[in-house]
């Protein structure tokens, strides 16, 4: 073997104890997480609320604060990416407005979620006085996703092909109608599985609502909008950082966090394997 | 008619794409006009330099210099990990993996990437600080060191997603030509895919420095929370996103101490905006390249 075969196979070798490494790193994450967290799961556990100063019971409540958190701050963004997007892609004028737009939302998805954080404090919890609220963390949330759901909406908007449009508007039909009867249906199956992969990202995120909208507990479930709530993540390092009785707290954040792990992943996996379908199945 | 519904719904698109501009300005504004008021109790010099950070005293010192460096020390050690194995498995992943594990691979670093940061901070705080702890003989394995690792893991993904995505849109007719005229698999990795996917690769890491400088849980829960500057790795910080985090409870809304943290937030939005600004510029050259 000469020198050049020999280097070749040490830095290929290199390069797979590389990825052999990030694989044991990410499987013993994963596996510490499930192997300590499945045991605690039950059905009460999902369906009680936490019992004996957050000791005992289960975590019912933080599951529906995050759903509402979550399905309101989509619920806001949604329709606001969705039409930026078309905006984007079908109208775009004058160009130095599209690269400012271009701007914003990159320096948007670069924002640390901590500074969304201090953002909804100042604006909604003390300025528009929501206090610390569903409202209030679910607002400061909706901007956190929106630059995702524009960034999924017009990957998928590009993707349909310019000829479907320019055949819709040869055939007499209108912008308004091309983009509403031909581009987003053509669009739509991709722009929701990048707004569901958008929704696990939200469902996960901890310091955007830890001043906004997140308690560590409350004794009753939320019933309106400007009732403070748990939230999984929240609740994961509340109970990591707060209360006393480590031993049965940590078991319980465990849980918790394989619930919150499974909702984000599960989503994200089917959205993920959606996408590919889509793809396969696509002629265009 | 036909026209005025044109026009509407034209104009509706149109107010809706102003909004990301308006929320910008509106972070931008918001966490400004918390902050600034502290500058005037504290020289811009002095709370960027001092490093005494004692905000709750009767005479409190607002030196922010121990929490940038526990960030900054943090976010290096992250990225000595997480670059070397992140982009290291990219390069496997893209240039010598079967297809087969290419496409098993590809979603499953993109799922990885949307882990919440909670999960890695309960994982680093309730498993890696005691085994460091244990293994290092330290009085606490709350520190500096096993963020580093945590956030190290936490940024593989998105380091070598994006360096991924670099390496395979290099066309392969330029790895066919390498190959053609008798390098080896190696030498054409290291002399013509890797130099060709430079600008995304680099993109990738700064992506991974925002991140790492601006995660705030993992730091909250494992990095040990002492505002000091520290004497080694193994010695417990407070980064500045775990200092907003941590001591926003402990204000009132106005006071100095409220607005020393959004001053915090307004260091930390620069520096991520500064890195976002080089990653798009490196980007640029990379598209047009």
């Amino acid at each position: 073997m000469n020198r050049r075969k020999i280097r070749q196979l040490l830095g290929i070798n290199l390069l797979r104890v590389c990825l052999a490494i990030t694989t044991l790193f990410l499987i013993l994450f994963i596996y510490r997480i499930l192997s300590r967290g499945l045991g605690v799961l039950s059905w009460s556990f999902l369906t009680q609320a936490p019992r004996s100063g957050m000791t005992a019971g289960g975590i019912f409540p933080a599951i529906l604060g995050t759903f509402w958190l979550t399905l309101i701050s989509i619920a806001v963004a949604f329709p606001l990416g969705g039409m930026t997007a078309i905006w984007l892609n079908n109208y775009g004028k004058p160009h130095w407005l599209v690269r400012i737009i271009r701007v914003a939302i990159n320096t948007l998805a670069g924002v640390p979620s901590i500074i969304y954080g201090l953002f909804g404090m100042a604006l909604f919890v003390n300025l528009l006085q929501f206090d610390v609220s569903i409202l209030s963390g679910a607002l400061t949330l909706a901007v956190l996703a929106l630059p995702m759901i524009i960034n999924a909406a017009e990957e998928a908007l590009r993707s349909v092909p310019a000829d479907f449009r320019d055949a819709s508007l040869a055939l007499g039909a209108t912008t308004r109608q091309t983009i509403m009867k031909i581009q987003i249906p053509a669009a739509l199956p991709n722009v929701l599985t990048g707004t569901i992969i958008s929704i696990g990202r939200v469902a996960g995120e901890t310091a955007p609502i830890m001043f906004t909208a997140a308690t560590f507990y409350t004794r009753r479930l939320p019933n309106s909008l400007m009732d403070e709530v748990m939230a999984l993540p929240y609740h994961i390092y509340a109970l990591m950082t707060e209360g006393t009785k480590a031993e049965q707290q940590v078991p319980i954040a465990y849980g918790t966090a394989v619930v919150l792990l499974v909702l984000v992943l599960g989503i994200s996996a089917g959205a993920i394997h959606f996408r590919y379908k889509i793809r396969k199945k696509r002629k265009w | 008619m036909n026209t005025f519904k044109e026009k509407l719904f034209k104009a509706l698109t149109y107010t809706a794409s102003l909004f990301v501009i308006i929320f910008l300005f509106g972070i931008i504004f918001s966490i400004f006009r918390e902050g600034i008021p502290i500058f005037r109790h504290v020289s811009p010099g002095k709370f960027l330099l001092g490093t005494a950070w004692y905000p709750t005293m009767a005479e409190p010192e607002f030196g922010t210099g121990a929490l940038i460096i526990a960030s900054l020390a943090v976010t290096a050690g992250a990225l000595l990990i997480g670059v070397p194995l992140g982009v290291g498995s990219a390069i496997y992943i893209a240039e010598v993996a079967s297809p087969r594990l290419r496409e098993l691979a590809k979603p499953v670093i993109e799922l990885l990437a949307g882990i919440p940061s909670v999960i890695y901070g309960l994982f680093g705080m309730a498993f890696l600080a005691p085994a460091v702890r244990q293994w290092l003989g330290l009085q606490t394995g709350l520190n500096a060191f096993t963020s580093s690792i945590i956030l190290g893991i936490m940024v593989i993904p998105i380091i070598a997603s994006m360096s991924e995505d670099a390496l395979s849109s290099v066309p392969k007719s330029l790895r066919e030509s390498s190959l053609a005229l008798g390098a080896t698999r190696w030498e054409t990795i290291t002399k013509v895919a890797l130099p060709a996917a430079r600008r995304g690769i680099i993109g990738s890491i700064l992506l991974g420095f925002g991140r790492a400088v601006g995660e705030t849980m993992v730091v909250l829960m494992v990095a040990g929370g002492a505002a000091r500057i520290p004497h080694s790795l193994f010695e417990p910080v407070r980064p500045m996103t775990s200092a907003i985090a941590a001591e926003m409870g402990e204000t009132v809304v106005g006071d100095m101490h409220y607005s020393a943290l959004f001053a915090i937030g307004i260091v930390l939005f620069l520096v991520t905006f500064v890195t976002n600004i080089v990653t798009e510029a490196v980007f640029l050259k990379w598209r047009s390249a």
